[in-house]
């Protein structure tokens, strides 16, 4: 691995490869980072059936093709880099990593996603993987025949309880607001599920049980009366939070922490560009992360451009 | 049969072997889902820093799936996969569901000694 490249990327998800694959392509020297998987979210993503012009995919294939492409134009890709420090104030950044490498570039991608949000109760890190699961697809068999609790209102929450409901003998989906936030087909399918039962407007205080999550604990939000769910196991689907806790302090951040961008990607700071999940936007998709990876690289390759004139 | 970079054990007496053969193992008991890639990506990353470690891997539904699923560690589990650490043949730890990189290393650190 060289030490000194025209653009770093930090994260290689959708939008970090695709940002890869046109800086690449520019013949710039680029390097990706992730400190996880290549693919970043989109790995978890069992099946992508809405990315144009492939009928059907697993996240990870996708992300595969995305890395292989990356790199066919000399894009370097490192996966589980182990980032420890990154500098983005000066004219030359510098990314170091763990083992002391210390990277230096003109322009930085910002593209490290996101991480599952998490409910920060009693008992959530203690049942994880003893009742408590993220993924209906890998853990719903666990649960056949034994009643089960879904917490959120998105479209994931209420698709996955559907698709819980063919396992568990009953569903209670648990959400903090009145309304969902799911668009009305996905609500309409819940609804209409015998198995499906909803508990809205609640506010999830603990975990409970002794070998195994036995309870989920929750207390409404505007009388404060507290009910015991008694289940067997709990799928959490309550959304992202941005992964942006290296770049605080240097370039600005909003209230929930997403990295502020304007039309171009450019940051807050000079040289510094943020595309995909990790910056502000309504809409997160494969398909929105690419576009922001190719707007990203364009204006990277411009600035890089901008310094040399 | 998974498709990864890692050694399978693909037969009891390969599971046998494995562990009478090498001092540290860890075995992760999966399939290829969302859950288990990452740790499996994982078992591949750190396998030149810990040479003192055999990694390999398991498919969750077949028949030799039921050494990890039967032992009384992994009782109560409901997460993929199912990760496994051996020490000498005896089981020093086990987890259960997706697993970080910081985490996979604090329990091979810990159990089998720093990776270089």
């Amino acid at each position: 691995m060289s030490t000194d490249y025209d653009i770093v990327i930090l994260g290689a998800g959708p939008a970090g490869l695709t940002a890869g694959i046109y800086a690449a392509r520019a013949r710039r020297s680029v390097l990706v980072l992730d400190n996880g998987s290549v693919g970043g979210q989109m790995v978890l993503t069992e099946k992508v059936a809405n990315y144009p012009g492939v009928t059907e995919t697993s996240g990870r294939e996708l992300s595969q093709v995305m890395a292989q492409q990356a790199r066919s134009f000399g894009c370097e890709v490192k996966a589980f880099a182990r980032v420890a420090e990154v500098d983005l104030t000066g004219d030359v950044k510098a990314v170091t990593l763990k083992n002391g490498t210390r990277v230096t570039t003109k322009a930085v991608i910002i593209a490290s996603g996101g991480v599952p949000r998490k409910l920060g109760v009693e008992g959530e890190e203690r049942f994880v993987g003893q009742g408590i699961s993220f993924c209906a697809t890998c853990d719903g068999e666990f649960f056949t025949g034994r009643p089960i609790a879904v917490i959120g209102g998105g479209n994931s929450a209420l698709e996955e309880s559907v698709s819980l409901s063919k396992y568990a003998s009953r569903v209670t989906v648990i959400h903090e607001f009145d309304h969902f936030q799911a668009e009305a087909w996905a609500v309409a399918e819940a609804r209409a599920n015998d198995k499906i039962s909803f508990l809205m407007n609640q506010r999830v205080l603990a975990f409970t049980g002794q070998s195994g999550l036995a309870a989920v604990r929750s207390a409404d939000k505007e009388t404060g009366a507290v009910t015991e769910t008694l289940v067997d196991g709990c799928f959490v689907f309550i959304g992202y939070v941005p992964n942006s806790g290296a770049f605080e302090g240097q370039v600005k951040l909003n209230e929930r922490g997403e990295v502020v961008t304007d039309e171009e990607l450019r940051t807050s700071l000079p040289g510094v560009f943020a595309a995909g999940d990790v910056r502000h936007k309504r809409v997160r998709q494969i398909t929105t992360a690419v576009a922001d990876g190719t707007v990203a690289a364009l204006s990277a390759l411009e600035y890089l451009n901008e310094l040399a004139a | 049969m998974l498709q990864t970079g890692l050694e399978h054990i693909e037969s009891e007496q390969a599971f046998k072997d494995t562990l009478a053969d090498n001092e540290n193992v860890m075995v992760c008991c999966g399939r290829m889902g969302p859950m288990c890639l990452p740790v499996y990506d994982i078992m591949e990353a750190l396998t030149p820093d810990y040479p003192h470690v055999a990694f390999r891997d398991m498919a969750f539904d077949e028949p030799v799936g039921r050494v990890i699923r039967s032992l009384p560690e992994t009782r109560g589990f409901m997460g993929l996969p199912f990760t496994v650490y051996f020490k000498n043949g005896k089981v020093v730890a086990a987890t259960s569901g997706i697993q970080t990189m910081e985490q996979v290393t604090a329990v091979l650190d810990e159990k089998f000694g720093a990776g270089r």
